[in-house]
């Protein structure tokens, strides 16, 4: 197959290294024919259609699953709990989750039933007249009430989990300042709604294929649920996750598992993008209150937050969410005393699960928001406060963590100095351009903890095989490309490891019957620490074929030619934790995280003044990524994280109705920018490598969501002198508030 | 999404859809889809039967007469922006519907008669005092605009009848305004949408027809603004009585409260810039 | 029986009247270049031409496409060549997890077909019927305004 133009620089002609070179994406060509294969496409002979029956109520009990005795119900299977073979559980850090709703559902749009039919239309239309009788109980939606409730959810209080980091002690003077901060849901909105086909296999086991993050997460989910079932779980090409489909697709999983059981045959299930909003998992909503003691030069001398955050009904990742929320409740400033506490609690709402930022984002929002009204109270520019304020080399973070590479102060001049820049466009205004605006820029400086917290990667042991055949090299691993490159970038890690050029590297399918468990996709992890394991895994073969042919020679295809056969060779490497972090899971001291990104955002901004509309006019990230092993997809994460974060800022909202249900739930009404919302977008790579990660690189995923919101908010107040605390910034929120100051 | 099996009744001529139409009263009509289809996806829409006008040419194209503009129930929106003599406000609405696809296919006439208080072009029809000539086997016949939403989601048709173009009167005195507040800068539907024109001679306001969509169940005339407005310098201030004339309400979208202020800021800042033009 | 040309082939089909155009593609044709993403006209990701027009295959009755030429994804690349489009969508990065992809390819393809340099802001217009949660749009403007020759 002919390509027209390639992209390749000369220097890669040549053939030097492929990292920090832009070698075009693996899957490009594929994904511009339409020919990736995403699981709809995926078509099993046989196969039959699957569809849920879900909870209408937030909590009560199930009287009766009544089937409509008009409808023609030939051909269609249900499941129901009964059906359930050893636990009725879908496993990620506890059992409270079930797979199906027995006696009681604890949320709207819990599972309760599945069908199973010959096509689409037939399945969707027995959901239709499957009717879940249930008499109400006592429901618990706004997390205030949750805590300490005689209604209880989750154990004993409610509570998921609580987290409290304590440094230093006290400080007497000062001016005090306190502040609340909120932040709604938001929904991941994948463009690929969740799917996932079951297929029996010859051997009384399943195979999984879908669209996923994680493929040995639904092994792990599924095992208490299977039985000795044997299991192996395949990636299809995946249309977006952003951290909706880390935890969510094991749920679907199990529910094809159930049906293609009970009916023999292949299942698929495919949520229609409606059922996908309401029912699977958002960020999670959060109040945060801070309070802080300066001095009049605006100098941080005490620090004090603490964060609410709903959980939804059941624990899923929720006390792991909290945790990065608390990590990163001080932003990238230094304070000798910091008090930060956290408690994540249970509601009758579908649960909250991860999205790209897991915690960071609540969180930065509410320091920079806060960091805004230290400015404002002082009377002290906000980009000044920050210089005055921001993390250096040396520093200490409230875990007790000291800091080395801090690129928080880089990051910031690089960014203000790309502002420089003239803006090119001006944004698309509505009405033609008629209309009264008020213009504002805003900054915000985040950092973002790559990887695990503390010691997790020495637990996990993520694990990479390579596999010499012939010339070529196949990595396998469980990392999957969910958009990020990682079908590109392993293979540039490998082969410029090796010398060798890039074409000659691939990832094999992510399928776990054939690849090792590299841990998750997930936590900024994927390059930095197993693209780490993959340099391991490519150095591992070196010494092999080294060994292999008696030689101390270097050069991988003298190595190759010293070869007397041409036997296939494999070698496993597994993350290594050298020892140099310490980290106290219980009391939450020591190094929180192996290293930290930065990034710096300037949002330029108009608000119509008649409408309260924000329109954006460009946003400028300087993100310090160690090292871009590919600076086009580098570059092209950091853009849609960014976007992802401006829609967070003013357009993204969750409503819901009296039982947790979310009422907007069409493309229609939950609003996500399109091209004409989205600005002009500068990057600006700045690399400070990271020893721990591959030739550099540090994780660069989430930390684009970090910081846009805040910055469009000091933006908005630039222009308008309006004080938003609340997110999403809706044109009703700046409207009420323009009238307020006016 | 449940493939519908209603038969459908094609049309490929003006007399076919109308001999059509009159045999199949039940029948709901389908012209681009844009709106039928999605009702059907959501559930909103049990069809018995389908009358498909798509295929009727006649119902195309927009005549350029002596005295205006005729413009075919199915033209389309990109129809609308493609014309050298489309009125501007009538091209600026065009645009704001929902995004290229949309526009390729939503129609003039499935907009009007579709009638959603969030229509995007109804208060603009209202704003240039457009007819729409609706048809049946028993004759053609005009009816306002002014006349045309008798409720919510419903109209002025008879049961028999079709609507066939819209004719719009040329005046180029006439000074315009169509501002459509959305979710987002496209595909979105509006939160509030205005369509204005209004005429001066001798320094005073001679003739003003303002409208607003989706703050009532139908497009609604400003009747108090526009008698506020009329014999006397145009008077941004005039915007005040907005209020007398609308009834918005809180949706899945927005706020009265929102909609009754920004109703009332866009028309304020529409009259302060056509007053400071000579 | 309803009779189309799909990507330059005659094709018949033997379905109800009103089964969405993308369905008939999908599961009758097999021909999955086409995704759905919302089904209500709002993502984009089923946009094929409609005689060389872009529309939502999600809304459209097959009864409709009844003596239409449809192009879809898969007829945007001819014989093993892929599009200039396709090219410049590689060379700039513009697709990440590519679900949102054909559906932009192919109306990318029809805004060229009419303005082939056209501006950012008519690209930004153009496409604001495809949406895309991974890239931030900007690389997808870069590459269309680049698709045909340098700016």
């Amino acid at each position: 197959m002919k390509r027209g133009v390639t992209v390749l620089s000369p220097c890669y002609a040549l053939c030097m290294s492929p990292v920090g070179i832009n070698v075009p994406r693996a899957d490009g060509p594929s994904k511009v024919r339409g020919d990736a294969q995403y699981v709809d496409d995926i078509r099993p002979a046989d196969c039959l259609y699957g569809a849920t029956v879900r909870s209408p109520r937030a909590h009560a009990k199930i009287l009766e699953i009544r089937k409509d005795p008009n409808f023609n119900w030939a051909g269609i299977t249900i499941v129901t709990a009964a059906d359930i073979p050893a636990k009725n559980v879908v496993y990620l850090m506890t059992e409270d989750q079930p797979a199906l709703a027995e006696s009681v559902v604890r949320h709207v749009e819990e599972p309760v039933a599945l069908v199973a039919a010959e096509s689409r239309d037939r399945a969707l239309d027995a959901v239709r007249h499957l009717e879940v009788i249930t008499e109400d109980l006592p429901a618990i939606i706004d997390p205030r009430h949750s805590e300490g409730s005689e209604i209880k959810i989750f154990g004993a209080d409610n509570i998921f989990k609580k987290i409290a980091i304590d440094k230093g002690g006290t400080t007497t003077g000062g001016t005090v300042i306190e502040g609340e901060y909120s932040v709604g849901h938001q929904e991941q909105l994948y463009i690929e709604p969740q799917g996932m086909i079951a297929i029996p296999r010859e051997d009384q086991g399943l195979t999984f294929v879908g669209s996923m993050q994680c493929p040995f997460y639904i092994e792990k989910a599924l095992a208490p649920m299977l039985g000795h079932t044997r299991m192996n779980v395949i990636q299809a090409a995946t249309g977006g996750g952003f951290g909706g489909k880390e935890e969510y697709p094991s749920m679907v999983a199990a529910h094809a598992a159930l049906l293609a059981i009970k009916t023999g045959k292949p299942v698929k299930m495919i949520y229609r993008r409606d059922e996908d909003l309401r029912a699977t998992t958002k960020r999670h909503p959060s109040i945060i209150k801070i309070r802080s003691i300066v001095d009049h030069e605006g100098i941080l001398h005490q620090w004090d937050a603490d964060i609410l955050m709903d959980g939804g009904a059941y624990n899923t990742l929720t006390p792991v969410v909290l945790s990065r929320a608390l990590l990163h409740l001080t932003g990238p400033y230094r304070c000798p005393n910091q008090h930060l506490t956290g408690r994540a609690v249970a509601t009758h709402t579908p649960p909250n699960g991860a999205f790209r930022g897991f915690g960071a984002p609540q969180a930065m929002w509410a320091v920079e928001r806060h960091m805004d009204r230290i400015a404002r109270t002082l009377g002290i520019d906000p980009v000044e406060i920050r210089r005055r304020n921001l993390l250096r080399d040396g520093d200490t973070t409230a875990t007790g963590q000291t800091l080395t590479d801090t690129g928080a102060l880089t990051v910031l001049d690089e960014a203000l100095a790309a502002a420089q820049e003239p803006l090119q466009n001006d944004p698309i205004h509505p009405g033609g351009g008629e209309g009264r605006y008020a213009r504002g820029r805003g900054v915000s400086l985040v950092f973002h903890g790559c990887g695990f917290t503390g010691n997790g990667e020495a637990r996990i042991k993520g694990k990479v095989a390579l596999e010499l055949d012939g010339r070529c090299i196949k990595i396998l691993t469980a990392s999957t490309d969910i958009g990020q490159g990682v079908d590109t970038t392993f293979p540039q890690i490998a082969a410029a490891e090796l010398g060798i050029d890039v074409e000659r590297v691939s990832n094999a399918p992510h399928d776990t019957a054939n690849v090792p468990d590299s841990g998750p996709t997930v936590a900024s992890r994927t390059c930095m620490v197993v693209g780490g394991v993959v340099q391991k895994a490519a150095k591992q073969l070196r010494q092999a074929l080294q060994i292999e042919t008696a030689s101390e020679e270097t050069n991988f295809d003298m190595l190759l030619s010293l070869r007397d056969h041409q036997a296939p060779l494999r070698v496993m490497a597994e993350y290594q934790d050298d020892g140099s972090m310490e980290w106290e899971d219980e009391t939450y001291q020591g190094d929180a995280y192996p290293t930290y990104g930065w990034s710096c955002s300037v949002v330029d901004l108009d608000v119509d003044l008649d409408t309260g509309e924000v329109l954006y006019r460009r946003h400028i990230g300087a993100t310090d990524v160690g090292k871009a092993i590919n600076p086009v997809i580098v570059t092209g994460q950091l853009e849609g994280g960014s976007l992802q974060g401006l829609g967070y800022a003013t357009c993204e909202e969750v409503v819901v109705d009296d039982q947790g249900r979310m009422r907007n739930d069409r493309l229609t009404n939950y609003i996500i920018p399109t091209s004409l919302d989205a600005p002009e977008m500068v990057t600006r790579i700045i690399e400070i490598p990271y020893k721990g990660g591959p030739f550099g690189a540090k994780g660069i995923g989430e930390i684009p969501m970090d910081g846009p919101a805040p910055a469009a908010a000091q933006a908005i107040e630039q222009a308008t002198k309006i004080v938003l605390d609340t997110l999403p910034m809706t044109p009703e929120r700046v409207m009420n508030a323009l009238e307020a100051v006016e | 999404m449940h493939t519908s099996s209603a038969p459908v009744w094609n049309a490929r001529s003006l007399m076919e859809a109308l001999a059509l139409r009159s045999e199949h009263p039940e029948a709901t009509v389908i012209a681009g889809g844009t709106d039928i289809m999605v009702f059907l996806e959501g559930g909103a829409l049990e069809l018995k039967e389908v009358l498909n006008i798509w295929p009727c040419d006649e119902l195309r194209g927009i005549e350029t007469t002596a005295t205006g503009l005729q413009i075919g129930a199915l033209c389309t929106w990109t129809d609308i922006k493609n014309h050298p003599n489309t009125p501007s406000a009538l091209r600026e609405c065009a645009r704001t519907v929902g995004a290229a696809q949309i526009q390729n296919r939503g129609t003039v006439g499935g907009n009007i008669v579709n009638a959603s208080p969030a229509g995007d072009s109804l208060p603009l029809w209202l704003a240039l005092n457009a007819s729409f000539e609706v048809g049946s086997v028993r004759g053609h016949r005009m009816i306002s605009a002014d006349d045309f939403w008798t409720g919510y989601r419903t109209t002025a048709l008879e049961a028999d009848e079709l609507l066939l173009a819209v004719h719009l009167q040329n005046d180029e005195t006439l000074r315009t305004t169509y501002r459509k507040v959305g979710t987002r800068m496209a595909q979105a539907i509006s939160k509030v949408v205005l369509g204005g024109a209004i005429k001066t001679q001798g320094g005073v306001v001679t003739h003003a027809r303002l409208a607003l969509g989706s703050v009532a169940p139908v497009p609604v005339r400003l009747a108090h603004v526009e008698k506020a407005l009329i014999g006397r310098p145009i008077d941004p201030n005039a915007a005040e009585e907005i209020n007398h004339d609308i009834a918005p309400i809180d949706d899945i979208r927005s706020t009265e409260k929102y909609r009754r202020t920004v109703s009332q800021r866009i028309v304020r800042s529409w009259l302060e810039r056509e007053a400071k033009e000579p | 029986m309803i009779e189309f040309s799909l990507n330059g082939h005659a094709v018949k089909v033997q379905a109800l009247p009103m089964t969405r155009l993308i369905d008939v593609l999908r599961e009758h044709l097999r021909m999955t270049g086409t995704k759905e993403g919302c089904g209500e006209g709002e993502c984009g990701a089923c946009t094929i031409l409609i005689d060389g027009v872009p529309v939502n295959s999600c809304l459209i009755p097959i009864v409709q496409a009844d003596g239409t030429e449809i192009t879809t994804v898969e007829g945007i690349s001819k014989d093993d060549r892929l599009d200039p489009i396709q090219d410049a969508f590689i060379e700039y990065g513009a697709a990440q997890c590519g679900i949102c992809t054909p559906g932009f390819i192919v109306a990318a393809r029809a805004l060229l077909d009419s303005d082939p340099h056209p501006s950012k802001r008519a690209v930004r217009e153009a496409l604001a019927g495809n949406l895309c949660r991974c890239t931030g749009y900007q690389k997808i403007v870069e590459a269309v305004v680049c698709a045909l020759g340098e700016d």
